[in-house]
């Protein structure tokens, strides 16, 4: 639907890109962890854990940029380092020029954060109350303040909500609530893990549309993780993949999919049972009565495909379903799974011994 | 003044001049107020049950004192100090404690804020992480506490037959603050270990809560070593027994010389500072290992 509005609303990427250089410059940065591991009743094993490794990347200003993995791939440890909650073990780190290990509250002016899973709202107080409290502690011009807020407000449909406490709002209307307490401030970059975890088809739409115009509108540069291959599609024309804490993949969605030969699925119910659907560009990978399942590539798109089936067979409703982002990125790597198999053939020789498993006890040191 | 408040870089720390230090604390007390007052505002939003809790930690504390009055009703003096005397140590040692649990009460929560990771939505926002902690939960219904510890000071000082001096009445007010900043040395202490050890606020609350009540008492009435540990390790013997030992005409304990009464002010900015260095090194290795 909206393919041109998304390039289009890509600031950075065109020949000027910033004007300074890189907004957020990645070199080499590494993480390792000292793991703890309890083998007995006071004996603890340690084991160094490489979330993440010799890991490097630019964006510039105004680019809009999908960062995904699966779990324990990294993600959270490189989104801490580049907001200043973690200290990289080596490598160079910039964003907007400051390093954020050593001038944390410096950069926080300049940052915005959004945690999916854990609100930074007051929970027992109106919404405007949080608001009020970012106004003050970030020292933001009353002008600025209500200038950002109305726009907040009617962007996001707030209105009616500033007056209500944070615990009676519903999942979506929080998302909603903190993503406008990361932009009152004016942040030049808005770092965003899983906003759309867990909402309605109708807030993930509220919030993709939100954040589209502010890229587009406000230059802002976002990064954003996520585990819905949807979000990208819609906002991203870059995706950067990254696992065991290594970047297995930096360009365009379309790239990706290639790469991943990943499928799409579209799910079609006919007027009655009839044997497989037979079409050169798609195969049918599962049947029950009048329902089948048909895999094409996720590339193509479905309209011609759905014409041909309308055509031949009597088509009652149809779906279509996006593959989905841990399996194109183990397709891609030619493994079964995220968290199966050893040794993508990518990477991972010295250093990171039991890659798969060190990964998840890194993630659960980190998350 | 000591400067617990958080840490930055190693280097932009040796870098920090005077002005700079300043500054933070200045920055420090501002996140503190406004973060403060957040809470306030949101325990207001259940008035009942504002008013229940402080009155319920008013009466839980004031029972606390009826079992010294009972224990008096039997004996008349105990370690050979008489009921206003105690009571004089335990008003002291609950305003000390009470100030400090009011105004930095809730840093034993950091162990619960490191492992459900909401501590790095502290870690994003530009103000000194040490002052967002310490006003975490800031509850007034601990004033409970510490109106309790001034009406026991009150009782304590109708009760007491002394040759009053103006140094004897400044001791009083020095010795409530200095020894609501080596608590607050503790809490801080506390959560810094926590960095360490996410479920320790149990052994924090045995040197917090576990040292107030302790020093209710008489030293007389404790073994010497743990008078030496309460002393020289955990200094908070200078929150109360040594300056009271002055203002009551006692023998100092231990056989300390006179002037330890008065040296409650520069140990509780010794203890601060230390506080704050360990608060520096826990926000560090929590920074380098995310845990």
């Amino acid at each position: 639907m909206a393919r041109e509005e998304r390039y289009g609303g890509l600031a950075g990427d065109g020949p000027g890109g910033a004007p300074g250089g890189a907004f957020i410059e990645v070199d080499r940065v590494e993480k390792v962890f000292d793991v703890r591991k309890r083998t007995g009743f006071l004996r603890s094993e340690r084991r160094r854990v490489r979330a993440v490794d010799a890991l490097s990347f630019t964006v510039a200003r105004g680019e809009m940029v999908g960062y995904i993995g699966p779990n324990g791939a990294g993600k959270s440890t490189t989104i801490k380092m580049l907001t200043g909650i973690l200290t990289p073990t080596g490598g160079r780190l910039r964003v907007a020029g400051i390093d954020p290990a050593r001038e944390r509250t410096r950069l926080a002016q300049r940052i915005g954060v959004v945690f999916g899973q854990r609100t930074t709202l007051w929970w027992d107080l109106p919404l405007i109350d949080s608001y009020r409290l970012t106004h003050r502690m970030y020292r933001i011009p009353d002008a600025r303040y209500r200038e950002n807020l109305d726009r907040c407000v009617r962007l996001l449909e707030l209105g009616d909500l500033l007056d209500v406490p944070v615990r009676q709002l519903s999942l979506g209307q929080r998302m909603r609530g903190d993503i406008a307490a990361a932009l009152l401030h004016d942040p030049e970059v808005l770092y965003l893990d899983e906003p759309t975890i867990g909402l309605d088809v109708i807030s993930k739409a509220k919030v993709r549309e939100f954040l589209r115009e502010l890229n587009a509108e406000r230059g802002t540069t976002v990064l954003l993780t996520t585990h819905d291959l949807q979000d990208i599609e819609q906002l991203c024309s870059r995706v950067m993949v990254i696992d065991h804490g290594r970047m297995m993949y930096d360009g365009p969605l379309a790239g990706l999919h290639e790469a991943g030969e990943s499928e799409r699925t579209l799910v079609v119910d006919l007027e009655r049972e009839l044997p497989p659907i037979e079409l050169p560009s798609a195969r049918v990978v599962r049947v029950e009565g009048p329902r089948q399942w048909l895999a094409f590539p996720a590339g193509e798109s479905a309209a011609p495909l759905v014409a041909r089936i309308a055509e031949r067979y009597p088509l009652v409703d149809l779906s279509v379903r996006e593959p989905d982002i841990e399996a194109v990125i183990a397709r891609m790597y030619g493994r079964p799974g995220p968290g199966a198999a050893e040794g993508a053939p990518g990477g991972a020789p010295e250093g990171a011994e039991g890659a798969v498993s060190a990964g998840d006890a890194a993630e659960g040191a980190v998350s | 003044m000591a400067d617990p408040v958080d840490a930055t870089g190693p280097a932009v720390r040796a870098g920090l001049t005077r002005t700079e230090q300043r500054g933070r604390l200045r920055e420090g007390l501002r996140a503190y107020r406004l973060i403060a007052g957040m809470w306030i505002r949101s325990t207001m939003a259940y008035r009942t049950s504002f008013a229940l809790t402080t009155l319920g930690n008013f009466v839980a504390s004031a029972l606390d004192f009826v079992a010294i009055l009972l224990m008096f009703s039997r004996v008349d003096a105990l370690g050979g100090y008489r009921l206003p005397e105690v009571a004089f140590l335990y008003g002291l040692s609950t305003l000390s404690f009470g100030l400090a649990d009011l105004a930095i009460g809730s840093m034993d929560r950091l162990g619960r804020r490191v492992r459900d990771g909401t501590l790095d939505t502290l870690l994003v926002r530009p103000a000194p992480v040490l002052a967002q902690v310490a006003a975490d939960r800031f509850a007034l219904r601990r004033l409970g506490r510490v109106t309790q510890g001034l009406l026991v000071t009150g009782y304590a000082l109708a009760g007491l037959d002394l040759h009053w001096t103006p140094l004897k009445l400044l001791l009083m007010p020095v010795m409530a603050l200095s020894g609501g900043g080596i608590f607050c040395a503790v809490f801080v202490a506390g959560a810094a270990f926590q960095f360490a050890a996410q479920d320790a606020s149990e052994v924090q609350n045995a040197f917090t809560y576990g040292g107030t009540t302790l020093l209710q008492y008489p030293p007389t009435v404790f073994a010497t070593e743990l008078v030496r540990g309460v002393t020289y390790v955990l200094p908070l013997a200078f929150v109360n027994w040594l300056p009271a030992a002055y203002v009551l005409g006692r023998p100092y304990p231990l056989g300390l010389p006179g002037w330890t009464a008065f040296a409650s002010p520069l140990v509780a900015m010794v203890c601060c500072a230390l506080a704050g260095v360990a608060w520096r090194a826990g926000l560090r290795s929590y920074r380098s290992t995310g845990s």
